[in-house]
């Protein structure tokens, strides 16, 4: 693949006609990057996004339509839930935030079209590639990355991505509206909390481990991490594997 | 006067709540069970362990939580308020508040997936915020009752509940309701608080990870709670090797206005030290540090011995008075003087034994119910009316009264009870509806189809056993036909559950794999029961007790130990047969052995239930040991309470007194006891329906210290009618406690000695200042509000010197003049004095008739010959025999509040027997096949209970049954000859297939 490596997802209602996403055209300003057409930028799920990541991918664009010309109405809204809650899990992992763009285009204006392209590939150049292609802890950046895409794909999380143009603009289950400060608060908290739990989750499933070790490992206070594992322990996610002396070790089940 | 209104509420749902609910509804009254948190269970349902048989507190608590929530005539009322009363005794109108849940408790079956899919976390306030839960939850797993609650602060609208709740109870649009209902009579029991450690900021509570305070460490100790059992340093997870506990955190501390002992903590204290070690893969050090270790209750001091001896629980007596911690281990240094030298010591985790506090809510009652409150906001009762509020018709129980343990709190619940129903005992039975069961199924045509239920226990058998291996086996036995896990079998939607099984397997036999039947076995039969199935087509296979905490570092073996009981259980299921159970009429009267405050006040409480009783006392007195006592510690007059109370007594038309009389000889059984009275006059003949054993102590007379041999030497009953009368006069006094208490013969606390010091201790202050007064003692045991007597005693100059076994005091007699020598650990001296009187705190001694009574009713004594209970945590006053209940010093010894709150428990105990037309006897019982029988009498020799008796048939002599004597044994069918005797439920053939099947190793495979 060229490189930077960078996967755009493209709405099929605001990618010009000219552009072609999956063969080279003669068009002198085929945008370098390799394009997936979506019906709907609504319709990339965390995961993928993430997977992306995961696989090395240097940058990932999203390019929809503009408010307030989507297509399907609101998929564009959606997109910008998903990617919010994205960046912060992004951020959680280590990855620059900036390595992922949502924009919006007109399927009528090429030349803008282009510019997004061409501007975030400059800018992933300038970043330089995926901490997961080189460089001494790569393979810490692929535990962060697995973990937010397990994070992503965790029932609660979804629930409370897919419901904040509803709480946060329409009315909550009470007739109240949530305002956006206090849901981002909460959702940042969850986010957090669920993605670490998830990096935990992996590391105790390579090997069991103890209290102290993941601390160490994840960079968090013991006390914390205890709290997690109680959780965990709770939903089903770790379990206690033996005692060693006074240190109880924790293995990860499959969920 | 206005109409009485035969039902009671009772305000709060904890284990006092629940008892007084109980024995109200099961004695004919209608029952509104109020609590403000969203289920029942209060602060027992939060502990792991309970003192001093270490029985785990669920397992005790969780029968009478399903019991309450399946009553027919106890409505719960959660998540509920109080906002106003009004009437007087026996007719109230309280309005309360109800409010919203957000879901619709009809509808909720607690699955629990609306929790589950819930994106919001809360902190889990039950778990005491060591653990999350959702913003919909409840409680705790064995929730009555179980039906989910949102957490509207938490709670953001999403809607996700809704979505998945099959049974379409979330009702985001429920509103709070206030209701008002007519009620005759009301009883409080909204418990207490744990004092909030953060106040004693020294002890770095909230600023150090690893002080936690003691109800943390319940949750910490519980299979259920956030570490699964295990003991951790919330700092790291890390196993503590190294453990304090620190008593008194917010008691017998004036400094922050708690001049009061919580009375329960230093037992609860020891019993989590000894626990703790318990639950930890490693040795453990345990140390304990103390001003008293208060262990008065019964059989307490024993337990407090093994915690030394047997468990090596370091105990010192000293204040902890800062605490500091090591930022890097997050290790504690605690600093502490120890024999006048500053010392400072390390530990890896501290436990803070915080005391108990009055509920938020107390001044708010108080308003609302009109009640006074005492300087502490616990709610005013006096020595003489230990469950009257100040208010007539609204009585109290439990901690709110006074800091207590469980025991005090159930038995001073069963007392409130009493005293609520007497109010309208003309009432009872007008407001209740009789529960109604299924028509029974014959299944005597039918194939065996077994269902068998396995239980996780929480973790306490899952932990160890593999319970899907054990359910995986047990369907493929044969007659097995449906097997399934549960979390909790005993939990109130798991009855339901089971039934539902029943009807959609047409199950014949049920059999439950989890605990013990002694707890709960009764739970069980009755949910078979409610399904239509005979109650003795079920069995229990105790997977728990038996095997995973006996194995429990061999899960595989356990696993298969599991098989095999499970096996073997289902054998015997495979032949049970229904059993009938005899029913029995009821003589609704009492006979109360004992004409002290205890008997008098048990006879009173029945005659005013409408019942008559015959109360027999031995000497020519009613009064026992309370004519003895002139004065008390809180300044009432004990012989005008006394007066007044014989004369209600011998004026009441339904008592019936017999002076210098003597209990001969008790036969029958519950409801149907006849028994022999005899007195001068000759003997009489009466018939009851229950016994209350009121029998008393004495004080022991002591052969230590020179007593009976130097005129000087006098014991505190003595003193006290000297100084009653005026005729005492001294310069100077020494008190010796634990006279006769607490020694290798008597290992047990007197419990009174220490209240009796002080009382006449002050009393000498009081008449003659300058008169030196020093009290001897092991530990000062003034729990509760008798704390403020001691700090009183010791601001009027009274000299309190601590003693240990070691260095006992000496008392010597030269030429009449006394001597008494002892090691002061202050100063660390030996000091002598001359006092002119040597008081000896003497112990109290079981009544010398105890033991013939004990036989004559076949009622057990415990070791140091007082009566045992049937249970010392749950059932204080009742005995094992059903209609044998016992009160006051006789069960051990005791304020006369306490033998007050007693004996009224014991008349509400007695009348859910007497308030009954009949009563269903147990159905396993031994059965005569006429036909085989020989009538060869070895059956009618055997038998303890003389329950068989001969009968002539025309020509042939066989041997007969009685019903409702007859315990089921099995013992006379063991000897019979021609094999004639069956046991239900116990047959040969059932026992033989369990042989059987246990010893089949192949089946196995």
């Amino acid at each position: 693949m060229l490189r930077p490596k960078i996967i755009g997802f493209v709405c099929n209602w605001s990618k010009p006609p000219e552009i072609q996403t999956s063969e080279p055209s003669g068009f002198e300003g085929h945008p370098k990057i390799h394009m997936i057409q979506v019906m709907c930028v609504g319709r990339i799920d965390p995961v993928i996004v993430l997977d992306a990541f995961v696989r090395g991918a240097d940058g990932v664009l999203m390019v929809g339509c503009p408010s307030p010309d989507c297509h399907y109405v609101e998929g564009n809204t959606q997109a910008k839930f998903k990617v919010k809650m994205l960046k912060k899990l992004l951020a959680l992992a280590g990855i620059k935030p900036d390595r992922l763009l949502l924009d919006w285009a007109h399927m009528t204006d090429v030349e803008s079209f282009v510019k997004i392209v061409d501007n975030f590939r400059n800018l992933i150049i300038a970043m330089g590639q995926s901490p997961l292609n080189g460089g001494d802890s790569s393979d810490d950046f692929l535990l962060n990355l697995r973990a937010a895409k397990n994070t992503a794909s965790d029932f609660r999380l979804r629930v409370l991505t897919g419901r904040e143009g509803e709480l946060t603009q329409a009315e909550s289950v009470y007739g109240e509206t949530i305002p956006a400060n206090d849901f981002d608060r909460i959702s940042e908290l969850l986010t957090r909390m669920e993605f670490i739990r998830h990096k935990i989750h992996l590391l105790a499933i390579q090997e069991p481990v103890s209290v102290k070790q993941l601390a160490e490992r994840i960079k968090e206070k013991p006390s914390f991490v205890l709290c997690q594992i109680v959780e965990m322990r709770r939903r089903g996610m770790v379990t206690l594997d033996e005692i060693k002396g006074t240190t109880p070790l924790y293995k990860g089940l499959e969920v | 006067m206005a109409e009485k209104i035969g039902s009671v509420m009772v305000v709060g749902g904890g284990v006092a709540g629940i008892q007084a609910s109980l024995d109200l509804a099961d004695s004919g009254f209608k029952v509104y069970l109020l609590d403000k948190s969203s289920s029942i269970g209060g602060v027992m349902a939060e502990l792991d362990k309970t003192f001093p048989t270490n029985d785990c507190s669920m397992c005790i608590l969780a029968p009478k939580l399903v019991a309450t929530g399946r009553h027919p005539n106890i409505s719960l009322i959660t998540n509920a308020e109080l906002v106003d009363l009004k009437g007087q005794a026996g007719n109230f109108l309280v309005k309360f508040r109800k409010r919203s849940r957000y879901v619709d408790e009809e509808r909720c079956n607690g699955c629990g997936l609306c929790s589950q899919k819930c994106p919001v976390e809360a902190l889990d306030t039950f778990n005491e915020g060591l653990s999350n839960r959702s913003a919909i939850y409840v409680e705790y797993p064995q929730a009555v009752p179980l039906k989910y609650i949102i957490d509207r602060e938490k709670c953001i609208g999403c809607g996700t509940c809704e979505e998945v709740c099959k049974a379409k109870a979330i009702a985001y649009d429920q509103q709070d309701t206030e209701t008002t209902l007519s009620v005759g009579s009301i009883i409080l029991a909204p418990g207490f608080e744990p004092f909030d450690a953060r106040v004693k900021s020294e002890l770095g509570y909230g600023k150090f990870p690893n002080v936690v305070t003691s109800i943390e460490f319940e949750r910490i100790l519980s299979a259920s709670g956030p570490y699964g059992g295990l003991a951790l340093r919330p700092s790291d997870g890390e196993v503590p090797r190294k453990l304090a506990f620190i008593q008194c955190v917010g008691s017998r501390d004036a400094q922050i206005n708690r001049d009061y002992c919580s009375a329960a903590c230093c037992m609860y204290g020891i019993k989590e030290a000894i626990i703790a070690k318990e639950h930890v893969p490693v040795a453990l050090d345990c140390t304990l540090f103390y001003m008293d270790i208060r262990a008065h209750g019964k059989e307490f001091d024993a337990y407090y011995n093994r915690a030394q001896d047997e468990f090596g629980i370091r105990f010192v007596r000293s204040r902890v008075a800062n605490i500091t911690e090591d930022p890097k281990t997050n290790n504690l240094h605690l600093y502490y003087v120890e024999e006048e030298e500053p010392t400072t010591e390390e530990f890896d985790m501290v436990v803070l034994s915080v005391g108990m506090q009055p509920p938020a809510e107390a001044s708010k009652l108080a308003n609302i119910f009109g009640i006074e409150l005492n300087g502490q906001k616990f709610c005013q009762t006096r020595m003489f009316s230990p469950v009257e509020t100040s208010r007539p018709g609204v009585f109290v129980c439990g901690a709110f009264s006074s800091p207590k343990d469980i025991p005090e709190s159930v038995a001073q619940a069963s007392g409130a009870a009493a005293k609520a129903m007497s109010i309208i005992a003309s009432e009872r039975g007008k407001e209740i509806v009789a529960k109604e069961y299924p028509p029974e199924r014959d299944v005597s045509q039918e194939e065996p189809r077994i269902g068998v239920f396995v239980c996780h226990c929480g973790i306490n058998i899952s932990g160890t056993v593999s319970v899907p291996e054990v359910v995986d086996f047990a369907t493929k036995l044969p007659s097995v036909v449906y097997g399934e896990a549960n979390l909790y079998t005993c939990s109130q939607d798991t009855q339901g559950m089971i039934k539902e099984k029943i009807q959609e397997h047409n199950l014949n036999r049920v059999i439950v794999a989890s605990c013990t039947p002694r707890t709960h076995e009764a739970l069980f039969r009755e949910t078979v029961r409610e399904s239509g199935l005979n109650p003795y087509l079920f069995e229990m296979a105790n997977i728990r007790d038996q095997c995973s905490w006996v194995h429990v570092h061999q899960p595989k073996e356990a696993t298969e130990k599991a098989k095999d009981l499970i096996r073997s259980v289902v054998a015997k299921a495979r032949l049970l047969k229904p059993l009938r159970r005899p029913v029995i009429n009821v003589t609704p009267t009492g006979l109360v052995i004992g004409g002290g405050v205890s008997g008098m006040t048990a006879a009173l409480e029945l005659a005013n239930q409408g019942f008559d009783v015959h109360l027999v006392e031995r000497t020519k007195n009613l009064g026992g040991h309370l004519r003895e006592i002139r004065y008390t510690l809180e300044g009432e007059n004990p012989r005008e309470h006394l007066d007044s109370l014989v004369t209600q007594v011998l004026e009441n038309g339904r008592i019936h007194v017999y002076l210098d009389s003597e209990v001969a000889e008790v036969n029958g059984f519950v409801g149907n006891f006849k028994s022999k009275i005899n007195s001068e006059s000759g003997e009489k003949e009466v018939e009851h329906g229950v016994v209350i054993v009121a029998t008393g102590a004495k004080e022991y007379v002591p052969t230590e210290y020179l007593y009976g041999n130097a005129p000087g030497v006098v014991t505190q009953r003595e003193l006290e009618e000297m100084l009653f009368n005026g005729a005492f006069k001294a310069e100077s006094v020494v008190m010796i406690q634990c006279v006769g208490a607490r020694t290798r013969e008597r290992p047990n606390c007197a419990r009174i000695c220490c209240g009796q010091a002080i009382k006449n201790a002050l009393r000498i202050k009081e008449t003659s200042p300058e008169t030196d007064v020093y009290v001897l003692y092991k530990d000062v045991r003034s729990y509760g509000f008798k704390e403020k007597y001691y700090r009183k005693a010791a601001s009027k100059g009274v000299i309190f010197v601590n003693y240990n076994d070691d260095r006992k005091p000496e008392v010597s007699s030269d030429g009449g003049k006394l001597k008494v020598l002892f090691w002061e650990p202050i100063i660390k001296e030996e000091i002598t004095l001359e006092p002119d009187t040597v008081v000896l705190s003497a112990a109290v001694s079981p009544n010398p008739d105890s033991k013939r009574v004990s036989e004559m009713l076949k009622v057990p004594l415990t070791k140091d010959g007082f009566f045992l209970e049937a249970h010392m945590k749950l059932r204080p006053v009742d005995f094992q025999t059903d209609g044998v209940f016992l009160c006051g010093m006789a069960h051990s010894p005791k304020f006369i509040d306490e033998s007050i709150c007693q004996a009224c428990a014991a008349a509400a105990r007695a009348s859910t027997i007497l308030s009954k037309k009949t009563l269903e006897m147990e159905g396993i019982i031994a059965d005569v096949d006429e036909d085989l029988c020989s009538g060869c009498r070895i059956c009618e020799h055997l038998c303890p209970y003389s329950a068989i008796e001969m009968n002539e048939k025309q020509t042939k002599v066989t041997a007969h049954v009685l019903e409702a004597l007859c315990k089921g044994c099995g013992v006379c069918g063991t000897a019979c000859p021609t094999k004639a005797i069956t046991l239900g439920h116990f047959t040969t053939g059932e026992i033989l297939a369990q042989v059987k099947a246990a010893l089949v190793e192949e089946v196995r495979a």
